[in-house]
């Protein structure tokens, strides 16, 4: 028996973001309450130093690690970027919200580390346990975190759902999971995927297997009619919290669909493309339609973010590298159109008020004509309107659905955005032609301003030249899945 | 042919004068917003000369062309160009924004440099939309052209803005993302470019164009918009400032018809000619039904609305008849109605900034108060019921002699317009302008002044010199419209 050290290097980012995190946890031990922001700038500065062991560590290359437990290749690297910068945009946003709320404590950052942390295992993961160590580890923090604000009887009902609903998925997928294994006799994502095409498993069992996977990643993703405890969650978190569920969990949710469907489920195509299809109508259909019908702005924004994942799973379902790229192409844009939003609502939220109502906004234009433009930006985005980012992830997604011999199934999704644009319209109705209830101006913190202008300038941007986006991640998924 | 960039000169130079207005002009320095604005759209308008005295008669292939690689990923272009059917839109639109600059200088109370922001940036957008020669490219332009409207109408508009702003906005979204998917099919057709001018080669099997035609129709019947698909613009209209409805009825509308133009008939010959009779008939419905409905409008604004449908009923019945002279005549149509609508929309703003209400019930015997204002008034209803000497008879004479080559009954049907359209518009002239005075609102109002007299003095001089002089309207047309009749009389299958 010899003991061979793995090769660490693949994982660095991980293991730095772990020795922070525990720097963090003692550090804040002895930080006093008053100058919190110390914890928080160390936070950031972890963030910082993650992000540059994830662009300087970068090869181009696919190399595994921990036995083939570990993988890292261009699309980690990609979407662990997109993590990172999604939770320090987060905690640069929530930072004076949660000073009022006595949420700035140094158990709020430690449990978004954590999570993150959890999102990048679940990124790079190669392996079924892997994948399942990550999806607990962000599970389990998502749900302190959520419950973060314990006298709130709305943030602990939020909390149990979540809790509930998460260890009954994460059993759905585990019992698929055994099926898998039952029927390839392997754990690894590569492994299974040759397993399967090699044709020595037994039908039956695999696809049994498949559903209990796909209705457990569902139910990650937050699709119809796995949907339940998106609204509860969004609506009763506190926004600093809901901020972060909407943003770098959907990241790793897509990355977990690409490992398993595109990688080790990859021979299975046809089998889960069809189960897609149900999944991505549905979340389009109940998502858009039930927006509609929100007052609190937070759970307009959670049937949204439904929707706004099945039109995801538009690109995923097409099964070609050129709908994985539009699929990953849509989850930045997305992440990027999220943070806007529940950024500029936290920004509404004062001491003692909760911005979460429709009317909150109204009359945003009277008050701050710039940030009722940002919103007016983020709200055409999400649409799917030019100019702006989430047009071309439409675009991108509808082709490859396309390309995939799908028309039927473009044309549904053109009429549901119809409908989507409704309520995206609305929000810009509220902020530019009502009344507005108070007349001051909004007030924010010389570095939110700042990265509110240039999230919204991103999505500007990138709705203008969106090539760099696009061939960013067209080289990571060529890269990872057929290079 | 120089080597400047007028083409996106002329769409980028009004985009940037409004964000700069945006950016200076802020709400207390009034002044500098107004100036600001119209030496932008005068510099915007001066840009677009050279396309008209640089454009070549003799060629029906695209000029002033820019082409440079947009997203390769999808191998979208920045392609533009203009031939003889946009070229007049490009200079239509510069030129309207002027008017519509000047028309809201001191009437617009609130959020003025918002306002001037919002008609500078869509007058950028339009000239793209007419300009671009990538479906995609397209696109953007006739979508984003959508966002300035919708808050024109929604945040300056009347009573039931908000419920004509969100009417105008999802109308419209309807049709054009069919025509999103319509394009990513043909994207993959043509083997992988977006480029319209390859769309227009492109061989198509029959059940598949004529599907194509619907997705073009629904999106571009809607712009028009022809019946049964209008009720969006008499509410838009009436809601609308009066800078929104001049922009909406002279340039906006003719989105619609630029787009049957440069998509269905080339793209879907086949289907086009297998469904001209619905289209023709959708024509004469437009024409003559809703030509009725104008006659008992009570609200001067929707009048004028109901006429726009009828009259672009005109324009549609000229397209679709598929010869040269009715195609033709529906462009010179186009043009004339963007000066006269635009003209009619002016002169009934200057009504209600003085009276602030349109309903022709509230007025009678201006021309007393106002004999000025009385004249151009006359003057613009006589072109809007295609009195002969004004542009308005132009396209009208042209489409009826069109319609009679391919059947009478259509010329028939066409002509009841010249006794409708006079109708409604001499009607309402005779309750509004002459007669006694019919209040003490009236007895008190004041004539136009030297600013309301300049932009009608300059539109009565066009519709004039349209009227008697058509010929450079026509000369610049007429190889883009030959070449036009030959792509859509030759098969594509």
């Amino acid at each position: 028996m010899t003991f061979a050290t793995p090769n660490l290097v693949p994982a660095y980012p991980e293991i730095f973001l772990l020795v922070a995190l525990g720097a963090i946890l003692l550090f804040d031990l002895f930080v006093a309450e008053t100058s919190r922001f110390l914890t928080y700038a160390y936070t950031q500065l972890a963030l910082l130093a993650t992000a540059g062991f994830l662009v300087l560590g970068a090869t181009g290359s696919v190399l595994t690690t921990f036995n083939g437990m570990f993988i890292d290749d261009p699309m980690a690297r990609t979407l662990k970027l997109v993590g990172v910068v999604a939770v320090a945009l987060t905690l640069a946003y929530s930072r004076a919200y949660n000073q009022q709320r006595g949420l700035y404590r140094g158990e709020f950052y430690a449990l978004i580390l954590f999570a993150l942390l959890g999102i990048m295992v679940m990124i790079s993961a190669n392996h079924f346990l892997t994948l399942y160590l990550g999806l607990e580890l962000l599970s389990l923090s998502l749900c302190a975190l959520i419950a973060l604000q314990r006298d709130s009887a709305r943030a602990t009902e939020a909390a149990m759902k979540y809790f509930v609903l998460a260890a009954l998925a994460s059993g759905l997928l585990l019992y698929g999971m055994s099926m898998l294994y039952g029927a390839t006799g392997s754990l690894n994502l590569g492994l299974v995927a040759n397993a399967i095409s090699s044709g020595a498993a037994d039908p039956a069992i695999l696809v049994f297997g498949l559903v209990f996977v796909v209705a457990g990643l569902a139910f990650k993703l937050g699709v119809v009619p796995f949907h339940m405890w998106v609204p509860d969650v969004y609506e009763g978190s506190p926004t600093a919290v809901t901020l972060f569920v909407s943003t770098a969990p959907k990241v790793a949710a897509f990355a977990f669909f690409m490992r398993m469907l595109g990688g080790a489920l990859s021979p299975m195509v046809a089998d889960w493309q069809s189960m897609l299809v149900i999944v991505a109508m549905l979340s389009m259909l109940v998502g858009n339609v039930t927006a509609i019908a929100q007052t609190n702005i937070k759970r307009m924004l959670a049937y949204s973010t439904i929707s706004h994942m099945g039109f995801l799973l538009l690109g995923i379902l097409s099964g070609s590298v050129g709908g994985f790229a539009a699929a990953m192409f849509y989850v930045v844009a997305y992440v990027l159109m999220s943070l806007g939003g529940f950024g500029l609502i936290l920004l509404l939220s004062r001491d003692g008020f909760e911005a979460d109502q429709l009317e909150d906004l109204k009359g945003l234009n009277k008050r701050s004509p710039w940030y009722a433009f940002m919103m007016l930006l983020i709200m055409i985005s999400m649409a799917g309107v030019p100019v702006s980012v989430g047009f071309f992830a439409k675009l991108a997604v509808l082709s490859a659905v396309l390309d995939a011999g799908m028309t039927w199934l473009v044309v549904y999704a053109v009429l549901m955005s119809l409908i989507g644009a409704f309520y995206y319209l609305r929000v810009i109705k509220i902020m530019y032609m009502d009344e507005p209830l108070q007349t001051e101006p909004l007030v924010a913190e010389t570095d939110h301003r700042i990265l509110m202008v240039l999230n919204a300038m991103a999505i500007l941007l990138l709705g203008v030249l969106p090539q760099p986006l696009f061939d960013l991640c067209t080289i990571s998924i060529t890269h990872s899945f057929h290079g | 042919m120089t080597a400047y960039p007028f083409l996106s000169l002329s769409i980028w130079l009004p985009i940037l004068a409004g964000v700069l207005v945006l950016v200076l002009g802020g709400e207390k320095n009034l002044c500098r917003t107004r100036w600001l604005s119209l030496l932008g759209a005068l510099v915007s308008f001066a840009v677009t000369l050279p396309l008209y005295l640089g454009f070549s008669n003799a060629t029906a292939t695209m000029q002033f062309v820019e082409m440079a690689p947009w997203i390769p990923s999808f191998n979208i272009n920045y392609h533009l160009g203009i031939d003889g059917i946009s070229l007049w839109f490009v200079l239509l639109n510069s030129f309207m924004t002027i008017l519509v600059v000047i028309a809201g200088w001191v009437v617009i109370e609130r959020r003025l440099s918002q306002y001037m922001a919002a008609f500078l940036i869509m007058s950028g957008l339009i000239n793209g939309v007419f300009a671009a020669l990538d479906a995609i490219l397209f696109y953007v332009y006739f979508e984003a052209m959508l966002i300035p409207m919708y808050l024109i109408i929604g945040v300056w508009g009347g009573p039931r803005r908000v419920y004509a702003a969100i009417k105008f906005f999802l109308y419209t979204l309807l049709g054009s993302l069919l025509m999103l998917a319509a394009f990513i099919y043909l994207y993959f057709e043509a083997g992988g470019s977006f480029d319209i001018l390859r769309f227009q080669m492109l061989p198509l099997p029959l059940t598949v164009q004529i599907l194509i035609f619907i997705a073009f129709f629904l999106s571009f019947a809607v712009k028009v918009p022809m019946w049964p698909v209008h009720t969006w613009l008499p509410d838009a209209h009436v809601e609308a400032p009066t800078g929104g409805s001049v922009i909406l009825a002279a340039i906006t509308l003719k989105i619609g018809a630029y787009g049957f133009l440069r998509f269905n008939l080339p793209i879907t010959p086949d289907a086009s000619h297998a469904l001209s009779g619905i289209m023709i008939a959708l024509s004469l419905i437009a024409v003559v039904y809703i030509g009725l409905v104008a006659l008992v409008q009570n609200d001067m604004k929707k009048l004028v609305a109901y006429s726009s449908i009828s009259h672009m009923g005109f324009v549609t019945l000229g397209i679709f008849m598929f010869n040269a002279m009715g195609l033709e005549g529906g462009l010179m149509q186009m043009i004339s109605h963007g000066f006269v609508s635009g003209a009619m929309f002016l002169c009934i703003g200057v009504l209600y900034d003085r009276m602030h209400t349109r309903q022709i019930a509230d007025y009678g015997g201006v021309v007393n108060t106002m004999p000025i204002f009385a004249s151009f008034f006359m003057l613009f209803a006589m072109a809007n019921a295609g009195l002969p000497g004004t542009s308005g008879f132009i396209g009208e004479f042209i489409v009826t002699l069109a319609a009679v080559q391919v059947n009478f009954w259509y010329a028939l049907l066409a002509a009841t317009t010249l006794i409708l359209g006079a109708a409604y518009t001499l009607w309402m002239i005779k309750r509004v302008v002459f007669g006694a005075v019919a209040n003490h609102h009236v007895a008190e109002l004041k004539d136009i002044n030297g600013r309301e007299t300049l932009f009608l003095a300059i539109l009565a001089v066009l519709v004039l010199a349209m009227g008697l002089y058509p010929k450079p309207f026509t000369d610049t047309m007429h190889a883009s419209v030959m070449q036009l009749i030959g792509q859509v009389s030759t098969s594509k299958y």
